[in-house]
């Protein structure tokens, strides 16, 4: 089954079809939680492609040695090890980011993104198709979750990735880069997206 | 006093769910009914409270003089997740009826976030202590369910609302808790 149509199938679906935030509602808090902004948006999306990638790597290599028993408990730890990792690297290199960040960083562990891939696909799959899985539903993440900061920052704060584009003391929506901001911005992406998404169908 | 605006704080100011984010599935989740709502609460303030105790002292006497404060998140998601199973097989046990209630809610509880999201906010509370910091956490999971609570009734008046078609679903959900969290924002300055 693994020809290179399944596998582009496999790639893509996480982006749209089968997108995390969009479609599937995982990993819903750091999506609301970061996005005020278009950079911190993406780097919490890097950092949860990162784990990921790396999660669903290890788990399908080693899937046949855990006992079903304890799946879970395991592929949680094998998690946690990528985020502490994270978390370290993001400390040490990009103190700013990991400020933002804040909280969010070590949630990436309860991410249910990370273990519902790693339980309903790399636990069944061989690795190309799990690091494909992972690329995929990676970006669909990424990509979600940059395009939410920056419509919140542009509405909020009248920049793009801390370019501003209105004069300093231009009226904003402030709104948008508070919390309620989120929820009713990505509520009408949600309904963008649904729409475009059933054209092409 | 410092416990009554800990309070206030964690319920209204700095609402976990409607401002700070975490614990959302839950709450986009299990909303629908008010009945199962009120389960979720209950099951989350046992959890929170619990959970919060046992990684305050783990962090306080076990990893910080061993120096292995970096093991942080592996050894709090370890004994959450540990500490629900506990907790599901003692309720089984000693109270059925309260298991009943909040049974199917446990398992799901392992990956709330906002459960580790407390564990791990209430070790930098000021001054922290013991009693504080699960105090912190009792506070937050009275927030986390009153938030909840008050999303589901809604939720329960908009099934029979008529909603435009584009919008049912996800996105009608989403709008209501934007307004729900913009209602909590007036609480701002409170404390």
């Amino acid at each position: 089954m693994a020809n290179t149509i399944d596998q582009k199938q496999n790639f893509l679906k996480g982006i749209v079809k089968e997108n995390p935030i969009f479609v599937m509602l995982l990993g819903m808090c750091p999506t609301l939680g970061v996005t005020s902004s278009a950079f911190n948006g993406f780097g919490m999306g890097v950092a949860t492609l990162f784990v990921l990638l790396m999660s669903n790597t290890v788990v399908s290599l080693v899937k046949s040695q855990i006992p079903s028993k304890v799946r879970i408990p395991a592929f949680i730890i094998i998690i946690a090890s990528f985020v502490t990792i994270v978390e370290m690297v993001l400390e040490a290199f990009i103190p700013f980011l990991y400020e933002q960040l804040g909280i969010f960083i070590p949630l990436i562990v309860v991410n249910c993104l990370i273990l519902g891939r790693a339980e309903a696909f790399a636990s069944k799959n061989d690795l190309k198709s799990s690091v494909l899985d992972a690329l995929g539903m990676g970006l669909g993440f990424v990509l979600a979750l940059t395009v939410l900061g920056i419509t919140r920052e542009i509405l909020g704060n009248g920049s793009i990735f801390d370019y501003k584009f209105v004069s300093e003391d231009a009226n904003t929506f402030i709104l948008f880069i508070l919390p309620p901001g989120a929820f009713i911005a990505l509520a009408y992406l949600s309904i963008l997206f649904n729409k475009l998404t059933a054209k092409t169908a | 006093m410092d416990y009554i605006v800990i309070l206030i704080a964690a319920v209204f100011v700095n609402n976990i769910v409607l401002s700070q984010f975490l614990g959302i599935c839950p709450f986009l989740g299990v909303s629908n009914k008010i009945s199962t709502s009120v389960g979720m609460a209950g099951a989350v303030m046992f959890v929170m409270t619990i959970a919060t105790t046992a990684t305050y002292l783990l962090h306080n006497y076990i990893l910080l003089p061993a120096g292995l404060d970096y093991l942080r998140t592996i050894t709090f998601i370890l004994v959450i997740a540990a500490l629900v199973q506990m907790v599901e097989i003692i309720l089984k046990k000693v109270s059925p009826p309260l298991y009943q209630a909040l049974g199917v809610f446990l398992p799901l509880i392992t990956t709330n976030c906002a459960v580790l999201g407390v564990a791990i906010l209430a070790l930098g509370l000021e001054n922290s202590s013991l009693l504080k910091a699960v105090f912190f956490a009792f506070s937050n999971s009275l927030g986390f369910g009153l938030a909840l609570i008050v999303f589901a009734s809604i939720r329960e008046y908009l099934e029979l609302a008529n909603i435009p078609e584009g919008m049912k679903g996800v996105p009608i959900n989403l709008l209501v808790a934007g307004l729900l969290s913009l209602a909590f924002l007036g609480f701002t300055g409170l404390v």
